[in-house]
């Protein structure tokens, strides 16, 4: 039930050249290649029905500019703040200087069971706090003494992870001997993680460091007997936001499917290390753990399937594709779990699309949603007028045209001032961006909702994410607060009236 | 009291910086001169001549041990050596662990916020080796050291090592108005010695400050932990060392901004003195050996 509609491709055009004519020649020309509107590609067969499909390819994945105010974080954020700070029963220690792992505690509301710092610890930080000494003398000593007293502090923790901060690859600290040492003495896991933050452009090389340290790690290093079913699924690169991964779970489980590890929100180190016995990868965020999954593939034989649980055409397409990998049995379960929540959905879209009709969006996020979640607005009436990515590469932009209209404003790793210049002449009717983004915007009087975060709600996957998702943009858009946004003094008109 | 001067050695890795700059700065203490040493090396041994033992204190250690550098006084880490010479050292980590150039940084800092420049005339650094990074830059730096003195020998190394340095020095000349003092040759016997120094000194827009002939007198008194100065006041090596010195206490101000060559100027200057022999000239030796070589065989 994709909606049908065409942005305005020729003012987009002129809009980007408006934009990088205020850049000088030189600099110009290197952002030129980041920006692009979508342009029509065809037509694509998908399930015998033929859907139109667009080029939206840019120039992605390069270094960004210094002075022009990226979004992007760096390695560190990908490694601690992605993949393994979830991972709910293992200790992360932010290794190095104190400012990285204060600025990264608590996680990104990555939820959890548990009894945080008894058999939990994400929320928890822990941080070897570099003071000079340790700069010249090396750190690796103190790093011993951490992990001894982890040891002692947590006895239920399951392993441990050292996530290196630069000054750990400047100085060149042997992380790879501590860890194998100190593991065998307390006969744990422990894994060093070399996401300094130097390394790469942005945080997505900390994903794939993070990928890489699993895969050396964790794989393969203990024996285990595992029960094993023909329907053992992994769930990778949900990350758990407000709750996401359990709003999923139930649809797949519902279905006959038996999700034996979630990646990584709510994990646990068995889920990681049972993971290479499973017989499917569901993977979500590709852009996080495509890496890996890639790896199970080569390595244990394990197929691999990309899924969008945002909305429900999008919900029901995957439910039925990854039903139709399974037969007839699971495809016939997959039909009943869509049919079962129809009712709710269509009370969702009965409420909300009356009030988010033709509303446009604008979106500038991370990983799989600058994408992922267009058909769930587009579910609810909105259109999309522009989407990018921060740290997205080539192949995200390919999939890019599978989800968005001709004419769509596509812009990668975009600057503050490019951001804003976009809002302002295009105006959408809401904004979806993170937190740095969420004041200006508001400030122009355009609605916002922070879309890492979920604004502090969620979840938004799943059928039951899909009704909290209808909610928080009729919240935003409809709030009556966007009415009052004009200065009194500019209504004077309408007062002279009244006191006449 | 006159300004202070404050001048550094540097040198390719065992040419002998320690051993020159503490004999020269035991003649210099001759001449009425206050003076601070301030070893920059984690190996720790630029005072040991002059302290008659190795230094144990380092700014570094100590710190390591109280906590931080902010824990030490100064007493700490000053030793008095001969002849009131004032001794520190930064020291440093082990080899192969940390940061040693953030090492001379924190002490180098600690040094002149406790006041360890006051109340002295000269403060000499060594340096080890090669300017590695920004730590072994440091002494280069803005309101350091006003002029570096290369230790450098014929050896072809060496030379190499005085070239690099002087291009750390131009590239902190115009920030910081550090300037080249000129080159000590530290004599090895090689082929035509001097003549290459007087040369590598001209092209770099400086001099041969004094050609320090090789004698052994300076081994038998770094075995006693002593410099000749003290060990052996009256002999012809202290002569050199005292002529050396007079020479950099006169040289105040006269240092110039360094013209280091690119590496193919300097081999063709290795080439032109005979040193490097350039590959038809190598070939054709080669071949001539070979030829030698098969006609005893053949016989």
């Amino acid at each position: 039930m994709s909606l049908d509609y065409e942005n305005d491709g020729e003012f987009h055009e002129k809009l980007i050249e408006e934009v990088l004519a205020q850049y000088p020649d030189k600099f110009a020309k290197r952002r030129k290649k980041h920006l692009s509107v979508a342009s029509d590609a065809g037509t694509e067969e998908i399930e015998g029905e033929a859907h139109a499909v667009t080029e939206c390819d840019v120039k992605s994945n390069i270094k960004s500019i210094p002075g022009v105010m990226t979004i992007r974080g760096c390695a560190y954020a990908g490694s601690k703040g992605v993949v393994w700070g979830p991972i709910k029963d293992m200790v992360h220690i932010s290794h190095g200087p104190v400012g990285c792992g204060q600025y990264s505690w608590s996680q990104r509301r990555n939820y959890y069971i548990g009894k945080t710092g008894i058999d939990t610890f994400v929320t928890m930080q822990f941080t070897s706090d570099f003071q000079e000494r340790d700069i010249v003398f090396g750190g690796d000593k103190k790093l011993e003494r951490i992990i001894d007293e982890i040891e002692v502090l947590f006895p239920l923790a399951n392993g441990i992870t050292i996530q290196s901060e630069c000054p750990i690859g400047l100085i060149g600290d042997d992380i790879e001997a501590v860890s194998k040492k100190k593991a065998k003495e307390h006969d744990t896991t422990i894994v060093p993680v070399r996401c300094e933050g130097f390394r790469g452009v942005s945080q997505s090389l900390g994903h794939h460091i993070a990928n890489d340290a699993i895969r050396d790690w964790v794989f393969d290093k203990k024996e285990r007997e595992v029960v094993t079913t023909p329907y053992d699924v992994n769930v990778i690169g949900d990350y758990n936001i407000g709750g996401d991964a359990w709003a999923s779970r139930i649809l797949l489980e519902e279905m006959g499917l038996r999700v034996v590890g979630n990646w990584s929100g709510d994990a646990t180190l068995a889920e990681v290390e049972n993971a290479v016995h499973a017989k499917l990868n569901l993977i979500h965020c590709y852009r996080s753990m495509n890496y890996i999954c890639r790896h199970m593939e080569e390595k244990y034989g394990i197929p691999w399937m990309e899924y969008n649980f945002f909305g429900p055409s999008q919900i029901a397409a995957s439910l039925r594709k990854i039903a139709k990998h399974y037969g007839p049995e699971i495809e016939a379960k997959a039909e009943a779990v869509i049919a079962k929540y129809q009712p709710l959905v269509d009370a969702v879209i009965a409420k909300f699309r009356p009030r988010l009709e033709g509303k446009s969006v604008m979106l500038y996020v991370g990983g799989l949603r600058p994408r992922h979640v267009i058909n769930a607005y587009e579910d609810l009436g909105m259109v999309i007028a522009g989407t990018g990515y921060e740290f997205g590469h080539n192949d995200d932009y390919q999939r890019t045209g599978h989800y968005v209209k001709k004419g769509t404003l596509i812009y990668d790793d975009v600057t503050g001032y490019e951001l804003e210049k976009f809002i302002e002449k295009i105006r959408p009717d809401l904004v979806g961006s993170g937190i740095k983004e969420k004041y200006p915007v508001q400030k122009m009087g355009i609605p916002f909702r922070q879309m890492h975060s979920w604004d502090y709600s969620g979840p938004y996957h799943g059928y039951d994410g899909f009704a909290i998702f209808a909610r928080d943009m009729d919240l935003a858009i409809n709030n009556p607060v966007w009415d009052l946004f004009d200065a009194p003094w500019i209504k004077d008109e309408p007062l002279a009236a009244a006191a006449e | 009291m006159a300004k202070l001067r404050q001048i550094a050695f540097y040198g390719k890795g065992g040419i002998g910086k320690s051993t020159t700059s503490q004999n020269t700065l035991a003649a210099l203490v001759d001449l009425g001169q206050k003076i601070l040493i301030v070893g920059c090396d984690p190996k720790a041994d630029s005072t040991r001549l002059i302290l008659n033992t190795k230094m144990q204190d380092t700014v570094l250690s100590l710190a390591a041990e109280a906590g931080s550098v902010e824990d030490l006084e100064l007493e700490d880490v000053l030793k008095i050596g001969y002849k009131g010479i004032k001794c520190t050292e930064s020291g440093g980590p082990e080899p192969g662990v940390g940061c040693a150039g953030r090492g001379v940084i924190t002490a180098i800092n600690f040094l002149e916020e406790n006041g360890a420049y006051d109340d002295v005339d000269y403060v000499s650094y060594d340096v080890l080796g090669d300017v590695v990074c920004g730590g072994f830059a440091m002494p280069i730096r803005e309101n350091k050291a006003q002029e570096i003195y290369i230790v450098m020998s014929g050896e072809m190394m060496a030379l190499y090592a005085a070239n690099n340095i002087a291009k750390g020095i131009l590239k902190y000349a115009h920030s910081g108005g550090v300037r080249l003092g000129g080159l000590i040759c530290n004599e090895r016997q090689t082929d035509k010695e001097l003549e290459l120094a007087e040369a590598l000194a001209a092209r770099l827009n400086s001099k041969l400050i004094h050609f320090v002939p090789r004698d052994n007198i300076v081994q038998h008194a770094e075995l006693r932990r002593q410099t000749v100065i003290e060990y052996a006041p009256d002999c012809q090596q202290a002569q050199e060392y005292r002529e050396l010195a007079r020479k950099i206490h006169e040289n105040s101000g006269k240092g110039t901004i360094p013209t280091p060559i690119t590496m193919e100027e300097l081999e063709e200057m290795l080439m032109e003195f005979g040193i490097m022999k350039t590959e038809e000239q190598a070939l054709a030796e080669l071949q001539a050996k070979e030829a030698a070589k098969a006609a005893t065989a053949a016989q």
